[in-house]
């Protein structure tokens, strides 16, 4: 009951920020200049649309997390609004969590927002709703719900600035993780090969949520492969979100 | 009495400097807030008085020692029920508008919805922001935030009430006004914790205090026990005697427009001094006995540390 009254204020406080509008009036007009981009290649136009057009939803909206994130729990700090929020009958990971799902529920519209308009795009070129590429929407939303967590993790010990290039890191060795993967299977075995694995078992692989390729191209993907990359994405954010609650429940504010 | 909140042996450290360095803040802070009482907590800037309240609300946590609030442990969620609290020097979220936040903090006590909007309804009235409803925060004054933040402590009918510097940043009349507020709250069975560095208020106001320096309690009771009703001196202010004839009876303190101020310690100099006026048709315009003021006991508490 506590987190959804907190993550409805969450939701209010996010749409009312007008970065939150910048970054969605740049994610339409790259969605837009799929269109132009299209125009220049040889080819199937209507894949160019879709790649771009998705890609750029992932972009944007894994910025939207880590800006709107990395601010959430810091400005609470920073402005002491939290002084009043945890002298109220809530436990500290309540909050949290709030602050969470309060972004996931703003990340949600703007997806969507967002979606219509690339739908709305492609629309006008296929004229057919293409709704196998919600499939591929749904793993992108999935991938910002943990870049989130990831924000909010970084927000609660850390500047927003600090806390921005951090997140901004974990989605770039995120999204290149996979060429470990690769190179594993290269290299002999041995203590490097071990000490890759670790490394790879540790580090985020984001490229699981990518599914933009297979959808453009109408390629089959199995089901145990979509079940995968969710209990991955979900196990992630819940282990994100228990560090998150660990740093956050024994911190003073001063 | 029953006791609302207790505080036993609390120490509070903070590390400070790049290299760090404990220091400790608070050094063993007790003492006991009866019901319906209004309890100030004095000391000078930076004693520990809001370390000590953020101990109490969950904000920091005490490295030794116990506090309790209506018999529980401070930072059990069922304590918090009945506790409001007002922050110094409130910041609240600036894009909601009045009316919403207070709706946002009475959501958080489970109010259920058709009693918030009367409730709201009836502390924007009690805090005389009636016609600020609907504006957003971040267009409100100073004064007003102090205002819709007192109307925040009150949302969930709360039995202790824990201010930190209630009438900080408020004009005569606002002062006046919240003061009115706090002795209503008090009238009502509620128990009020004020911390506060504005004496003369304190003093109007509190049954009890305790004053706080460098992280002690130095004194604390009954404000009637702590200041004596013993007059220290009187002031009298004449006109129509020569400095001279004044000798000796008291310390002179002033003299222009052929008035004269003198600070007189005895009391049958008083009465020499009307005599000696009476006799040489001299004039008296104001005699006014001076006893001890909080201000003057938080001074000497404060001098001897």
């Amino acid at each position: 009951m506590t987190i959804k009254v907190i993550a409805l204020n969450t939701f209010k406080e996010a749409v009312r920020d007008r970065i939150l509008y910048l970054l969605l009036f740049f994610a339409a007009l790259s969605i837009l200049v799929s269109r132009i981009l299209a125009l220049l290649t040889v080819g199937d136009r209507a894949k160019i649309i879709k790649d771009v057009g998705l890609a750029s939803i992932s972009f944007f909206g894994a910025l939207m997390a880590i800006l709107i994130g990395t601010g959430l729990v810091y400005k609470e700090i920073e402005k002491r609004t939290i002084f009043t929020l945890i002298s109220k009958p809530m436990r500290r990971h309540e909050f949290l969590l709030g602050k969470f799902f309060g972004l996931v529920l703003t990340l949600l519209v703007m997806l969507a927002l967002m979606s219509v308009i690339f739908l709305a795009l492609v629309f006008f070129h296929t004229f057919s709703v293409e709704w196998k590429m919600l499939l591929a929407i749904l793993y992108i939303f999935i991938e910002v719900i943990l870049i989130t967590a990831v924000a909010i993790l970084f927000s609660s010990f850390s500047t927003p600035i600090l806390s921005s290039l951090f997140s901004l890191c974990f989605y770039l060795i995120g999204h290149f993780s996979w060429s470990l993967e690769t190179l594993i299977k290269k290299i002999p075995a041995g203590i490097f090969k071990v000490l890759a694995q670790i490394v790879y078992t540790i580090l985020p692989d984001l490229e699981n949520f990518n599914f933009k390729t297979e959808v453009v191209h109408g390629l089959t993907i199995p089901p145990q492969v979509l079940l995968y990359s969710a209990a991955y994405g979900f196990l992630y954010t819940v282990f994100i979100l228990s560090l998150a609650i660990l740093v956050f429940r024994r911190r003073d504010f001063i | 009495m029953k006791t609302v909140l207790a505080i036993e042996n609390v120490h509070k450290f903070f590390k400070v400097g790049f290299i760090p360095k404990k220091k400790e803040i608070l050094k063993g802070v007790s003492f006991a807030v009866a019901e319906s009482e209004i309890f100030g907590y004095l000391g000078p800037n930076g004693a520990g008085k809001t370390t000590t309240l953020k101990c109490i609300l969950g904000l920091i946590f005490p490295d030794r020692g116990k506090i309790e609030i209506f018999g529980q442990p401070h930072l059990e969620p069922r304590a918090k029920e009945r506790l409001g609290f007002l922050p110094e020097n409130p910041y609240f979220y600036d894009y909601l508008t009045a009316r919403e936040f207070l709706d946002f903090y009475a959501q958080l006590f489970r109010v259920k919805k058709n009693e918030r909007e009367d409730r709201v309804a009836s502390l924007l009235n009690l805090v005389g922001m009636g016609r600020a409803r609907d504006l957003q925060l971040r267009k409100f004054s100073r004064g007003m935030l102090q205002r819709i933040g007192l109307a925040q402590a009150l949302v969930n009918e709360p039995s202790l009430v824990l201010l930190d510097e209630p009438l900080g940043g408020l004009d005569p009349l606002g002062r006046k006004e919240i003061r009115d507020i706090i002795i209503r709250l008090k009238a009502e069975g509620k128990t009020v914790f004020l911390c506060s560095h504005i004496l003369q208020d304190i003093e109007m106001i509190c049954d009890r205090v305790a004053i706080i320096v460098d992280g002690k309690i130095l004194s604390q009771g009954p404000l009637t026990d702590l200041i004596s009703e013993k007059i220290l001196f009187t002031e009298i202010t004449l006109s129509g005697l020569a400095a001279k004839d004044l000798a000796g009876l008291g310390e002179s303190l002033s003299a222009h427009g052929g008035r004269t101020l003198i600070k007189v310690f005895h009391e049958e100099k008083i009465q020499e001094i009307l005599d000696l006026v009476k006799n040489r048709n001299a004039k008296i315009h104001s005699l006014i006995p001076r006893t001890q003021t909080l201000e003057d006991l938080f001074v000497e508490v404060v001098k001897s540390q």
